[in-house]
């Protein structure tokens, strides 16, 4: 027994209004940079629909994760090592760039520079890649809400596999947001797939990380990950991931996404797993055994024996502490209401999910019917297959069972609060019909409802030796458009853009000083001068209005 | 020995080389960040698709082919029974096939830089005079091959150009050789020289990151986050440490343990 500790995520869906704060704010922390822009290191994408980029979930296509060989060995299912060099000058299962969306920006200054006209002035939106007009005809969250789905439903790769009469009825059915960072898996195919041995699973947390230096941009990452969450920087030519926030999980806080999540459905902690479990749980033969065989691997944290093979590896104490108050631990282990995303994939992810109760809730309440009732709801989700199959092919590999089991104990959570929210007296029997008891859903309710951040977030810190947290570190990324974020942004040339050398940033840097970043300077439309990009170094023409006539009137 | 020989011949190709070796050296030290093929496929993939395979592959077949002629001695193959004749024979005609793959390649690769938008957008300044090495070396050593081996006589390269290369490798060079050589071939050797003193500054250094320790290794990569070699645990480079006290002893009183100071508050006289 190898006990390691993985940080990780379960997402509570039916808290999800899909309002993408947590998009938005991961993306302005990690990918607003030339190269990533049409970078999502968190996307929320609405289910059923066919995802971020397109179709990813559909490994027919893609080829990403491992399938299970007639020996019972894992491969990849895009090939061996052999084969994953030899086509290494063009990998074939790559997406491009327009399977996620061309990036664009709009020429704002327009709007207030436009000269006087009969029109009103418009912004343009104009490609990230080209810098030409376009026509925006897809995006990261094209059929948000359903919208457009009509067209573009029937390409979900799960409703896909699921029977034709599900497809028809599948209009006045059901919808959910499904929110998704890197899974940071404890069998990461990104990892294995990786020719230069540049992305890694720290040994502490088991975070999924990218070594930028080391990574030489061959893309074997990019396709090898079944969820697409490794991205192809298109400006440094180096890959680049969700690092689960790992410099704020390292300080004991929660990532960006799980801060400012509005809902405030996802939860951080610690699992204890067995390293040495991982390659032949992944390996079972089943496709729905993965699930158990997965909860196999994770390690009770109470268990004397655990605890003392933990401590023989090295782990502190507040880390067995933390594991032993993790809520992930919780809902994985104890309540059994989470699940994982795609086990069928056999990278063992570890963000999980609370599958959504409500597209059953919505049913029932157009029926008139008591949708707080634990009978009716129990008896819904027996009757509607769609949404619970549906759900099946999401985080079960089709075994509609382990879905059910967790919206039932969420059903009977809502029917049993309800009661004790009216004064009532609590109905033990819904409890037990569930397999738990009234103690234990009173706890699943105050970790899924009451949700005090102290409960969502058990993150010990990382062990730090005192001389490296006094030292001031240096980032080796700083470089024009490298993550470090310390380079000087985009600055193309009349000859194209400069390589990623902090020679190039230097120069156009020295030209902006000198005045002779010109381009820059001037807004698209000429006459005004753009405050925001004015470097300091020169008056630009059109700063100032122009000199009164001494005879004008004032 | 003319003048013009020996600055040809001798210390360009020797200035190339350290050129070659000290830029590699420097930039794997300094410059790990800009170390990456820079692949454009995400921009484009159904020209790529047949272009970079073809010139990758005839690349790799050209690259074998000039070791062996270059560096292997004439004597060495014929021991093994190669003659000149056979050896003629394979040359030109692995030669072409290599040739033809490459050359198609970089063909489609070049039109695809120039004709779609994203990419060319994506070409540095470094890129163009790299190609344009790459290209003129590939080019003038087809036009010498066809010139000289399959509608001429037969040049044997093996008696002036490769001895001439392996006496620079021997330090003893000897620029008589390339004299009497083609004009073609000349050319060649030339282009080949100036883009190997490009190397280094351009993206040809993914080269030599071809990860062939990928088929040995195992396939879950674990590190820890103390030893890692990434960013924050780099260590402090030369010349740029911060200013402290030597570490002696400052604290008047015995008992206490010397320590250096972290900053100027914290210096005891």
């Amino acid at each position: 027994m190898r006990v390691m500790a993985q940080m990780s995520m379960i997402m509570n869906l039916d808290k999800c209004i899909g309002c993408h704060t947590c998009s938005v704010t991961c993306k302005q922390v990690w990918t607003n940079r030339t190269g990533v822009e049409y970078a999502w290191f968190n996307n929320v994408e609405t289910k059923p629909g066919v995802g971020y980029p397109r179709q990813y979930e559909d490994q027919e296509k893609w080829k990403g994760g491992w399938v299970r060989t007639k020996r019972g060995r894992l491969k990849l299912r895009a090939g061996g090592r052999l084969s994953k060099l030899l086509h290494i000058f063009d990998n074939p299962d790559l997406p491009v760039i327009d399977d996620y969306y061309e990036p664009w920006t709009y020429d704002y200054d327009m709007l207030t520079t436009a000269p006087a006209g009969t029109q009103s002035p418009v912004a343009r939106p104009k490609s990230l890649l080209t810098g030409k007009n376009m026509d925006i005809k897809w995006s990261g969250n094209w059929d948000d809400n359903l919208g457009g789905s009509q067209e573009t439903a029937a390409d979900d790769p799960i409703l896909a596999t699921m029977s034709e009469h599900v497809k028809m009825e599948f209009e006045n059915t059901f919808m959910f947001y499904l929110p998704r960072i890197c899974e940071h898996c404890l069998n990461p195919a990104c990892v294995a797939a990786c020719p230069s041995g540049a992305m890694y699973k720290r040994e502490e947390d088991g975070i999924v990380l990218v070594d930028e230096d080391g990574c030489r941009g061959w893309r074997m990452c990019v396709s090898a990950c079944p969820y697409k969450k490794v991205y192809f920087n298109h400006k440094t030519g180096k890959a680049e991931k969700c690092t689960l926030c790992y410099p704020l999980i390292e300080q004991g806080k929660p990532t960006i996404c799980s801060e400012t999540c509005v809902g405030r459905l996802r939860y951080l902690g610690l699992m204890l797993y067995d390293a040495d479990a991982v390659l032949a749980a992944a390996s079972i033969e089943n496709d729905q055994d993965l699930l158990d065989a997965q909860r196999g691997v994770f390690l009770d944290p109470f268990d004397p024996e655990v605890i003392a093979a933990a401590k023989a590896e090295g782990m502190e104490d507040d880390w067995i502490l933390a594991a032993q108050n993790s809520p992930i631990y919780k809902l994985i282990a104890e309540y059994k209401i989470a699940l994982p995303l795609h086990p069928e994939y056999r990278t063992m992810p570890m963000v999980w999910y609370i599958p959504p109760l409500s597209p059953v809730v919505d049913v029932v309440s157009t029926t008139q019917a008591d949708s707080e009732d634990a009978r009716t709801l129990f008896a819904a989700i027996d009757r509607l297959r769609i949404p619970v199959e549906y759900l099946a092919g999401l985080f079960s590999a089709g075994d509609v069972r382990p879905v059910e089991a967790s919206l039932k104990k969420l059903a009977a959570m809502r029917s049993y609060m309800r009661d004790i929210n009216l004064g009532k007296p609590a109905d033990e029997r819904i409890a037990r019909a569930v397999g738990m008891t009234g103690t234990t859903m009173e706890a699943m309710y105050r970790l899924l409802a009451i949700a005090k951040y102290e409960d969502r977030y058990v993150i010990p810190k990382a062990h730090v030796e005192t001389a490296r947290e006094l030292d001031e570190l240096a980032c080796s990324l700083e470089t024009d458009g490298g993550p470090g974020m310390g380079g000087p942004g985009q600055n193309a040339g009349p000859f194209g853009q400069e390589p990623g050398m902090p020679l190039a940033g230097t120069v156009s840097n020295y030209n902006e000083m000198t005045g002779k970043g010109g381009e820059k300077t001037k807004p698209t439309t000429p006459g005004r001068v753009n405050l925001l990009n004015w470097t300091g170094g020169n008056v630009p023409p059109g700063m100032f209005p122009p000199k009164q006539s001494p005879g004008a009137p004032a | 020995m003319t003048p013009l020989d020996f600055l040809l011949w001798v210390a360009f190709p020797y200035f190339a080389a350290a050129t070659f070796v000290v830029g590699h050296i420097l930039r794997y030290r300094f410059d790990q960040f800009g170390w990456t093929s820079r692949s454009s496929q995400t921009y484009e993939n159904r020209l790529l698709r047949w272009g970079s395979p073809m010139f990758h592959y005839g690349m790799i077949m050209v690259i074998g082919g000039h070791v062996v002629g270059l560096f292997i001695p004439k004597p060495w193959l014929e021991f093994f029974g190669v003659t000149e004749h056979i050896y003629h024979l394979g040359a030109t005609w692995m030669g072409s096939v290599a040739a033809v793959l490459t050359i198609a390649g970089l063909v489609i690769l070049i039109i695809r830089r120039r004709l779609v938008t994203r990419v060319h957008l994506a070409t540095t300044v470094m890129d163009k005079v790299m190609y344009i090495f790459l290209g003129g070396t590939i080019l003038f050593g087809t036009i010498a091959t066809v010139l000289h081996q399959v509608l001429g006589a037969g040049y044997d390269y093996r008696g002036s150009i490769s001895p001439w290369i392996r006496s620079l490798w021997g330090l003893q060079p000897d620029p008589s050789l390339m004299s009497d050589v083609p004009f073609f071939f000349q050319l060649h050797v030339l282009t080949a020289t100036a883009l190997f003193l490009l190397w280094p500054f351009t993206r040809l250094v993914h080269v030599f990151s071809a990860p062939i320790g990928y088929i040995w290794r195992p396939y879950v990569i674990y590190r820890s986050r103390d030893t890692h070699k990434g960013s924050g645990a780099r260590p402090v480079q030369r010349g740029w440490e911060k200013a402290e006290l030597p570490n002696v002893r400052v604290s008047p009183r015995a008992d206490e343990p010397a320590r250096p100071s972290r900053s100027r508050t914290n210096i005891r006289r």
